[in-house]
């Protein structure tokens, strides 16, 4: 299929479309959104997850469908934000591949689009249109992850290879995943910002040991990697040497947009970022309170918290697609998707009573919830905590004075670091 | 407000905004404080001369719009209200418009065009006093009697009914809703003042105790103006929503300003992250009252099936979270946050008005409550 630069939104959602009857499954329900990370698969029910999801795509870039924003030259449709709402819209209550959306499609494959080198881009982009590769971000460590650049996993250059060795952690999926970017020390002598660079470098390989973690639900989708010489080719760095902060900060950006970039699809009206506004009513109609005004009134809270939140990214993505707001405004909505989630999910908790703390196999919209409300804070964490987005958005949109810092001007050995992973 | 404005919107908000800078600077607005009226005949009327009172009135009956939206093109103009803590009657003299051109005859005619030429007022009586009073709730009747439509009941808040000419009643007449539209100085209505929170805007309550009007003042069929009331409130939020939404950038703007300026231990306020992170948190509501301000009333000028929706989405998260931004502005002033001098009050009396008209924010979850569960059939 040839791609058509000119495609017409109306022709365009005819054949997303015919292609999401003809093809795609109903979605399943509340309980499998992504954003949850609710422990309801075995691991043979998660990789078949996996797989279907990897076919799924594969079937939307046979369709033409995959990659929309993305230029034709890397196998994508060279379209228009536009155009993927209108995939977005199309897909609604259909399958659509959520492991791939974060953090292959961003940020991965966004910081590849603006730092790879030609040869990375024909490589790697195309693939993962097709669902063959997943990525994943090797950013933080247990050293510390909003001090990102304060990253201690160290490569050294061995003639044209680099050796990597260290520890990146909280990555979602790893033990499925192809692989991973990842942000290094090339330089302990200078300042913390200079010395690093980005690498990217498969995730099954002798050299990296996958540990899986269990989540407090008993989610055990979180890993741990431990770099052991890990050799990594020159041509498979990103960006220049010591350079890794120029890459790191778009990186950032790009994760801020997360499911509000337009190189993500998801389908309108699920709840991607956790529990989800409508799913309440479902809740309160499982516990028979439909007629208590106390939980009408926390139903249409929920629902208020969604639709602003769709509101809000709208208005930052044209914001910052038209130029009215600077790039660094992702970490508005990165916040207000934070604090509204931690919201939805204790309004949930709350709905379900006493089936918060105990519940059987059949008490359907009921169960789990307190299982979410331990998760509740995942919703602040990851991604960037909100924390860290406040900062940007005072220091960086509003251009407040920065916090003090004691890593400035000295070189990165001899910072002041965390107790236990000096 | 929109990010992208039209240049003929842009011009357009140039304009009122010049306007009142210019006629209700921050000391004017002081002095309107002890004003019966809460604004001046002549503004009102060079205000009607700008646009204000013919966004939602149909071209062949003398209004029109600037983008094809006049309901958007309005929320530019209530934006600049909330930004100016204007005075005059904005809502009910554009949604009595608004009505005036969709539903009204012949003999509606000469009350339009005083709105469009601003040389009279007109308002909506719709809410009504407590324990009835909450959003929706109508009590007042509307009889027919012959050839008359006879109106009993008492209405409140009503915006400037003392200064209205005509006053536009939604009623009962059975079970079904009426809209009739009053002469002020109809025999048998009596207008008493109410206290208010804001300097210039002026409410009432109107008792209506057997008013006769001829049948032809009714708006559209007797007992058949269920929709027109819903299309009419969603109007009157619409402008509500956007006003608030300019009050609190106002508020925002003096905070941050208030935020450098002001020192403490040698530093100034927004060197602090725990202030920091709080402005951070305004600037997060606030740019999402301005989002689903602007969705909310695209999706009612376009008649949008999720419109009642969006409107109520809207309603409910500015009249909670724009309120919490207000209070907080007012928690990062200290002290003179909370004196008369400062000017930071003359948004929080706007914010406080609007939030409680109209549906409270608690009505308006209730009402998305209603219709999520209608609508999911989850029951
Ligand atoms: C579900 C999930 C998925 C994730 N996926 C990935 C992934 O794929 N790849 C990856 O690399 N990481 C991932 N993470 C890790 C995540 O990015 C980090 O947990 C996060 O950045 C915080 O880092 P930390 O855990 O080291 O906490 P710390 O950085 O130690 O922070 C601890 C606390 O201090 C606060 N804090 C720290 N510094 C400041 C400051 N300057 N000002 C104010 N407050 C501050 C933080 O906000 C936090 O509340 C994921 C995390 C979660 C929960």
């Amino acid at each position: 299929m040839t791609a058509d630069a000119t495609e017409d939104l109306e022709s365009f959602r005819e054949r997303a479309r015919s292609f999401v009857r003809a093809h795609l499954r109903p979605a399943e329900g509340s309980s499998s959104s992504a954003g949850l990370l609710r422990a309801d698969k075995t691991d043979e029910e998660e990789l078949a997850a996996v797989a279907r999801d990897r076919e799924v795509q594969r079937m939307l870039f046979d369709a033409g469908l995959a990659g929309i924003c993305v230029p034709t030259a890397y196998g994508g449709r060279g379209l228009t934000p536009a155009h993927q709402h209108v995939l977005n819209d199309e897909l609604r209550d259909h399958e659509h591949p959520t492991r791939l959306q974060s953090p292959t499609f961003t940020p991965c494959m966004a910081v590849l689009l603006e730092f790879g080198t030609e040869e990375q881009k024909q490589r790697h982009v195309p693939a993962i249109l097709r669902g063959e590769e997943i990525w994943m971000q090797f950013l933080s460590e247990p050293g510390g992850g909003s001090d990102v650049a304060g990253a201690l996993t160290t490569a050294v250059r061995d003639g044209d290879e680099w050796v990597l060795n260290g520890s990146k952690v909280w990555t979602t999926g790893a033990w499925w995943s192809d692989w991973g970017l990842c942000l290094a020390r090339t330089n302990w002598d200078v300042p913390k910002h200079r010395g690093l660079t980005v690498f990217m470098l498969p995730i099954r390989q002798a050299g990296i040991d996958v540990h899986r973690i269990e989540m407090l639900n008993g989610s055990k989708e979180f890993c741990q990697e431990f770099l052991s010489d890990v050799r990594v080719p020159d041509r498979d760095r990103v960006g220049e040497v010591d350079q890794g902060w120029t890459v790191g900060t778009r990186w950032m950006v790009h994760e801020r947009m997360a499911f509000n970039s337009p190189l993500v699809t998801v389908p309108l009206g699920s709840g991607h970022a956790g529990v989800s506004g409508s799913s309440m009513a479902a809740i309160a109609a499982a516990g028979g309170r439909l007629d208590d005004p106390l939980a009408l009134d926390l139903i249409g809270e929920a629902h208020m918290l969604d639709a602003v939140g769709s509101a809000l990214n709208r208005r930052i993505g044209e914001g910052i697609a038209t130029g009215t707001m600077s790039d660094q405004s992702s970490a508005i909505g990165r916040l207000f998707a934070g604090f509204a989630s931690a919201r939805r999910t204790t309004i949930g908790f709350e709905l379900a009573g006493a089936a918060g703390a105990a519940w059987t196999d059949d008490d359907g919209e009921l169960a789990e919830r307190g299982n979410d409300f331990l998760m509740r804070q995942v919703s602040c964490i990851g991604g960037g905590t909100t924390e860290m987005a406040a900062n940007v958005v005072s220091e960086r949109v509003l251009g407040m004075p920065r916090e003090r810092t004691l890593d400035r001007d000295v070189a990165f050995r001899d910072v002041p670091r965390s107790a236990s992973h000096s | 407000m929109l990010l992208a404005l039209s240049s003929d919107q842009e011009f357009f908000r140039g304009t009122t905004a010049k306007f009142l800078e210019e006629h209700v600077p921050v000391g004017v607005l002081r002095r309107l404080r002890d004003d019966p009226a809460g604004f001046a005949p002549d503004y009102w009327r060079r205000g009607a001369d700008l646009g204000w009172t013919s966004l939602l009135v149909a071209e062949e009956h003398g209004g029109g719009s600037i983008s094809g939206a006049g309901l958007v093109d309005l929320t530019v103009v209530a934006h600049e209200f909330g930004r100016h803590a204007a005075a005059g009657p904005l809502v009910p003299t554009n949604v009595v418009a608004g009505a005036l051109s969709t539903l009204g005859s012949d003999v509606h005619a000469g009350a339009l065009s005083g709105l469009l030429s601003g040389t009279s007022i007109a308002t909506w009586c719709l809410a009504e006093g407590p324990p009835h009073d909450g959003l929706g709730e109508v009590r007042t009747q509307i009889r027919v009697d012959g050839d008359e439509l006879v109106v009993d009941g008492v209405k409140r808040p009503v915006e400037s009914a003392a200064q209205a000419d005509h006053l536009l009643v939604t009623g009962r007449t059975g079970d079904d809703l009426t809209q009739v539209l009053v002469p002020r100085d109809a025999a048998g209505i009596s207008i008493t003042p109410m206290h208010t929170v804001d300097l210039t805007r002026r409410f009432f309550v109107v008792s209506f105790d057997g008013v006769r009007v001829p049948a032809a003042a009714a708006l559209g069929e007797v007992g058949k103006a269920a929709e027109d009331v819903e299309r009419q409130l969603q109007q009157a939020l619409v402008v509500v929503n956007a006003e608030s939404v300019g009050a609190l950038q106002a508020a925002f703007d003096m905070t941050v300003e208030w935020a450098f300026d002001r020192y403490t231990f040698g530093r100034p306020l927004a060197s602090y992250q725990a202030l920091k992170h709080r402005f951070a948190d305004m600037k997060a509501w606030l740019e999402a009252a301005h989002a689903i301000s602007d969705e909310a009333a695209a999706a009612v000028a376009a008649g949008a099936p999720d419109a009642g929706r969006l409107v109520s989405v809207a309603k409910a998260f500015i009249g909670s979270y724009g309120a919490e931004l207000m209070q907080d502005c007012v928690q990062m002033h200290g002290g003179i946050g909370v004196t008369f001098e400062h000017d930071l009050h003359l948004f929080l009396r706007r914010l406080t008005v609007d939030r409680a008209l109209f549906g409270t924010p608690a009505e308006h979850r209730r009402r998305l409550a209603d219709l999520i569960v209608a609508q999911e059939d989850v029951a």
